[in-house]
């Protein structure tokens, strides 16, 4: 701690000597030094409410008790959390709490984890002495994610706090006054944001829980696993709860440094798909068009023949940005083993023409807790809180830190706080280049930009921005997925770098999927081998190898009709090719038509691996559920495919291995491959249209979010059905 | 005998048209404010005065108002707010709606005043809103009489002070006379008390400073400089400085509002000022300062003298001056029955104690009411309004708590014969066996 003297006050708790900083609330200071005080309203994210009175606590000089939660420290404290006093309090307000509360422990789902409960067991009478009628309160249908029985509510005001400070809309409120106020939704409404469902964590009781998982397990018969998720480039903590294997519900695992306590709904409600009918349950071939079960061994060994009897420069791998580091790095090495370098993992970048450019891989450009420091912020072509709601909070505390947030995209989007400047309605490419100008001021534009930006003047808000990111101490450039899959992302990235070097601002990329990084780094790449060491001769990208007629064609957890953007008729072009091999958890049509073998693969719970996530943070985690069907981990199908075909090295027992072999095999590799602009951009014409733009739908992002029934179900899922994707 | 009337807030009532500026000035109106405007009186002069004079908030919690207006941060630039709390709801009181009807310029001559002397350019007056019919039009007339005479407003009178007053109506709720909820009510939000600290001298109307004045303490200020601090202090005893609005109503010959000096002796005022208890009957109890107070039965009251300090070593306070009285024929559990409800129904639901323990109580006197008390009951009622005392946000779980507390104290035989005689008042047995 680097406080002066005046910053300190010495208290005293519980006879203890403590210091403690000033201005602290007592709860603050009891939590630091492990004194548990009981409370329910308080929570470290939210503001302080102080309407729950558990937290009483006994002040020396001071004839009420007090709340530890609004009571700020000052020297010479005296206080006690224990003394006849103080329980007697929390004793009164536990009380209280019981008379109206339905008591309804065995039916429901809190039962076990509930803060009532557990206090209750602490500060609780054995026996009632109210023996008045109780209230009740009528439920209401907030929504697929969360269920509502309101009769067991405390008034703590968590959720309505989350609305008004974490979401930045309001949903929930508390109306009525004494005996009935009430929590409601305003107007019968659903609930509708993308962190909502963080409300069934903070209730401290029953009151509102997870609608899927209502009355399907009991909290104490789980167990509690740690994974990632999948969905997006945040790498997001987890918790699955276990019942004999079988995933039940997920819940937050706190890292402050990445998604705090929140977690995003897609994280918390995906592990429904894990269980959908498309799950494809045991590996099947076609023949002659039809299709028929096969058993591992003979689908393996067809592959395995299939990839031998196949021309090296006629096979080519398509894989997911899902693939964990370790399944990267055997898809890297079986292709290196047969000799093709036709293997990419950028499923919708449209524009590689300056790959070689690329940077080792994309990052945010600084820490995903950095964010909410910044003074400054462009996030230009994204939409930020469908691609990674995550960082759409973190930016959202940037702009109540007094941040200046400004987004330039085709579409207009609705953010919950204040955007300082929405560029919108023009091509992106048009749109930077004004700012570009803009933060030129007059002097030389950098030489990749120059033909970008000639002849361009830059509008009002457009000086705005520039001045925004020049102006702040932290300032941030971030190209978000509509950027990354524009039709012109070479000059769309030429320009967002120029805006970050005039303005001294740092540049960053929002990528796709949960492993971009990890695969462009195992050399998922057609132009770089592992460490991003340059490929003497570049192979096919996605886009190349579809037009091309190839032998084989290996997809790793990707449906082409719905996650190749790439290149436009996937599903045709994949269609053509002589064979495809498809190593997939779901069936779909897409996949029925154009694959000639499938091979069931475990989702992201019966998997183990390794993500490495938009900050470079490497997060390895375990499997948490039991296969589905014959579904086995990609890791090891890939690794049981490498020794079917001979290759060397493939003899790992686990995934642990695997990624032991791929740090030594990456050693010292050049961390210093930054994005460095080469060559001069020209304009890209139609390429820069608006309307042209490839947005994916909050609940569309992967194939496992598109199969979680809650999830399809929300207001956001319907409205994107409809055509509308903000 | 001989206790003169209407010297402080009611000083133009004998006049027509008391409520009129032309009324106002004839009783020396805005000699201090125009004193202020012509730069003869700085807010240190101001606010030494009014401690003097020993003027305490009138509103019902009787702190020093001089003191409360020191509070405010002197050398801080930005908006300052003053707010009059005209949310007269505590029941018995209707003294402030009459300064409002009949002397509003006493009340906006004492905001300037105030927020003069605080440095506020900005005032409201919250009034509640049952009194839309009259008051509140009242109280705007005067306002827009006092803008065109030029005393209120940008720059007045190029003495460079700017004042604006505002009348803000509030929708019927009595947590918004607690002086926080009344902030939040201001802002267009539900009026629910806020934590303190920060206290609204600190972060008080839109987070800013912001001091919170009850109407008769605003309007007593004018007479104050008008006629001196000593001149006001010795009107009532020590420690009670001033008149007081005496809200007088049930069992009683003349109900109404006396303004009277402090310290008057409750036996004259009940006496002489309102013609005795209602049909020459035997005073039984007596609540003194509105129902938020702790009642006290006749003997103690009748010993009393009305201020602050004889009313609290009694054992109730002065409240907000609303005298309940009740006679020999009055059934102390209905009464508490409907005090009760009261607090229940006004209770606004967010912190515990009061959200559950307000409808408890009510509840429980309810069954006691119709005959299915138990006598065990009396004892919960007891410990229920004690573990709602102290341990709320604001001052409306004491407010519940004490009539409570206060009438088992003194009236404990009258509770435990309800319980033992299925619902049956020791009263009606009274009655009955005198008919």
């Amino acid at each position: 701690m680097t406080a002066t003297n005046d910053d300190i006050v010495n208290i005293e708790i519980d006879g203890k000597l403590v210091e403690a900083r000033k201005g602290q609330m007592i709860i603050e200071v009891t939590d630091s030094i492990g004194v548990y005080v009981p409370r329910f309203c308080y929570h470290e994210k939210l503001s302080i409410a102080a309407n729950c009175r558990m937290c009483l606590v006994e002040v020396e000089k001071s004839p009420k008790p007090m709340p530890a939660c609004a009571t700020p420290v000052v020297e010479g404290m005296k206080l006690f959390t224990k003394s006849p006093h103080a329980i007697a309090a929390q004793k009164a307000t536990m009380e209280f709490l019981l008379i109206n509360h339905p008591l309804d422990c065995p039916i429901c789902d809190q039962g076990g984890e509930c803060e009532l409960q557990d206090l209750a067991m602490g500060f609780g009478r054995d026996i009632s002495r109210y023996n008045d009628r109780k209230r009740v309160i009528k439920d209401q249908n907030i929504g697929p994610l969360v269920s509502t029985d309101m009769t067991r509510c405390i008034h703590c005001t968590r959720c309505v706090r989350f609305g008004e400070e974490i979401q930045g809309n309001p949903q929930l409120g508390m109306t009525g006054r004494g005996e009935y106020a009430k929590i409601t939704t305003y107007v019968e409404q659903n609930i509708d944001h993308e962190l909502s469902a963080n409300i069934i964590d903070l209730c401290p009781v029953g009151a509102l829980n997870n609608k899927p998982y209502r009355y399907s397990a009991r909290a104490w018969e789980m167990e509690q696993r740690a994974t990632i998720s999948p969905h997006d480039c945040v790498g997001t903590n987890l918790y699955a709860h276990v019942l004999r294997g079988t995933v039940k519900r997920i819940v937050p695992r706190e890292n402050e440094s990445i998604n705090e306590t929140w977690i995003s709904d897609r994280d918390r409600f995906s592990y429904e798909a894990i269980y959908n009918p498309d799950r494809l349950l045991s590996a099947r071939i076609k023949e002659n068009g039809k299709w028929r079960d096969i058993g591992w061994e003979d689908a393996l060994s067809e592959a395995a023949d299939v990839l031998r009897a196949a021309t090296s420069e006629k096979i080519g791998f398509i894989a997911s940005p899902a693939a964990t580091v370790e399944e990267s790095h055997l898809l890297a090495r079986l292709a290196w083993h047969l000799q093709t370098a036709n293997i990419d993992h950028r499923l919708g970048r449209r524009d590689i023409s300056d790959q070689d450019n690329d940077p080792l891989y994309e990052t945010l450009g600084c820490g995903i807790d950095e964010l909410e420091n910044q003074g400054a912020i462009l996030v230009a072509g994204s939409n930020i809180r469908a691609e990674a709601p995550i960082i759409a909070h973190r930016l959202r505390k940037a702009s109540l830190r007094g941040g200046a947030i400004s987004f330039a995209n085709a579409e207009k989007y609705e953010y919950l706080f204040d955007v300082a400047d929405y560029l919108s309605g023009a091509g992106l490419v048009k749109m930077l280049a004004g700012i570009a100008v803009a933060a030129a001021g007059g002097e030389s534009l950098p030489d990749s930009v120059e033909a970008l930006c000639a002849g361009v003047e830059a509008d009002d808000a457009q000086r705005r921005i520039a001045a925004s990111l020049q102006d702040a101490d932290d300032a941030l450039v971030l190209l978000g997925n509509i950027a990354g899959r524009h039709a012109a992302y070479a000059a769309v990235r030429a320009l967002g770098a120029a805006i970050a070097q005039l303005t001294r601002a740092k540049f960053g990329n929002i990528t796709e999927g949960p492993n971009a990084a990890g695969a462009s780094l195992a050399g998922v790449l057609p132009h770089r081998e592992r460490g991003g060491k340059a490929r003497d001769d570049a192979g096919k990208g996605v886009a190349e190898m579809l037009d091309s007629s190839l032998d084989v064609v290996v997809l790793v957890n990707v449906e082409p009709d719905a996650d190749i953007h790439a290149t436009t008729d996937a599903v045709a072009k994949l269609a053509q090719q002589k064979y495809v091999v498809a190593l997939t958890p779901f069936v779909s049509d897409a996949l029925l038509e154009v694959a000639d073998l499938l091979l069931p693969i475990g989702t992201f719970a019966e998997n183990s691996g390794t993500y490495i996530n938009v900050a470079g943070t490497w997060q390895s985690f375990s499997g948490v559920a039991n296969p589905v069907g014959e579904s086995r981990p990609c890791w090891k199908v890939l690794r049981v495919l490498g020794n079917l075909i001979d290759a060397e090295g493939f003899d790992y027992v686990t995934s642990a291995d695997v990624i032991e072999d791929f740090k030594s095999r990456l050693g010292d590799f050049d961390h210093s491959i930054a994005y460095q602009a080469a060559g001069k951009f020209a304009k890209p014409g139609t390429a820069d249209a608006p309307g042209d733009e490839i947005d994916i739908a909050l609940y569309s992002v992967d194939a496992l979010v598109r199969r979680a029934t809650a999830l399809q179900l929300t207001l956001s899922a319907q409205r994107a059905k409809a055509g509308d994707i903000a | 005998m001989g206790y003169e009337q209407n010297l402080v807030c009611f000083n133009t009532l004998d006049s027509k048209e008391s409520w009129s500026l032309a009324t106002y000035e004839q009783h020396d109106g805005y000699e201090t404010w125009r004193k202020i405007l012509a730069g003869k009186l700085t807010p240190e002069q101001i606010i030494s005065e009014v401690k003097a004079s020993g003027l305490r908030g009138r509103g019902g919690a009787g702190f020093p108002t001089g003191l409360k207006w020191s509070f405010m941060p002197r050398d801080v630039a930005g908006q300052k707010y003053l707010v009059c709390n005209s949310d007269e709801s505590e029941p018995g009181t209707c003294h402030d709606r009459d300064i409002l009807r009949y002397n509003p310029h006493s009340l906006i001559e004492g905001m300037a005043i105030a927020a003069y002397a605080m440095g506020a350019t900005i005032a409201y007056n919250y009034i509640r809103g049952e009194f839309l019919d009259e008051p509140v039009p009242r109280f705007d007339a005067a306002v827009k009489e006092a803008y065109e005479a030029g005393l209120l407003g940008k720059n007045i009178q190029r003495s460079g002070i700017d004042f604006d007053l505002h009348t803000f109506v509030g929708a019927g709720a009595y947590i918004c006379g607690e002086e926080t909820a009344l902030l939040e009510s201001l802002e267009g939000k539900q009026g629910r008390p806020r934590f303190k600290p920060p206290f609204p001298a600190h972060f008080g109307l839109y987070g800013k400073p912001t001091t919170i004045n009850n109407t008769q303490s605003l309007a007593s200020v004018p007479a104050i400089m008008r006629q001196g601090a000593a001149w006001f202090a010795g009107l009532g005893p020590d420690g009670s400085g001033g008149t007081a609005l005496f809200s007088v109503s049930g069992h009683i010959e003349k109900p109404g509002n006396y303004e009277l000096p402090m310290g008057i002796a409750f036996k004259d005022l009940l006496n002489d000022i309102c013609g005795g208890v209602l049909g020459g009957r035997r005073l039984k109890a007596v609540i003194p300062g509105g129902s938020s107070c702790k009642v006290l039965p006749a003997e103690i009251i009748m010993e009393c003298t009305m201020d602050y300090n004889a009313l609290q070593e009694a054992g109730s306070s002065f409240g907000t001056g609303a005298v309940i009285v009740m006679d020999e024929t009055t059934c102390m559990v209905r009464v508490l029955r409907r005090i009760a409800r009261f607090y229940m129904a006004e209770s606004c639901g967010q912190c515990t104690p009061c959200r559950e323990g307000t409808g408890w109580l009510y509840r429980m006197l309810t069954r006691i009411v119709e005959g299915r008390g138990e006598e065990a009951d009396l004892q919960i009622l007891v410990d229920v309004a004690g573990k709602i005392e102290g341990h709320t946000i604001c001052a409306l779980g004491d407010a519940a708590a004490w009539p409570v507390q206060s009438f088992l104290d003194h009236f404990y035989d009258e509770f435990a014969y309800m319980v033992r005689n299925d619902g049956r008042s020791i009263v009606d047995v009274a009655a009955e066996a005198a008919a």
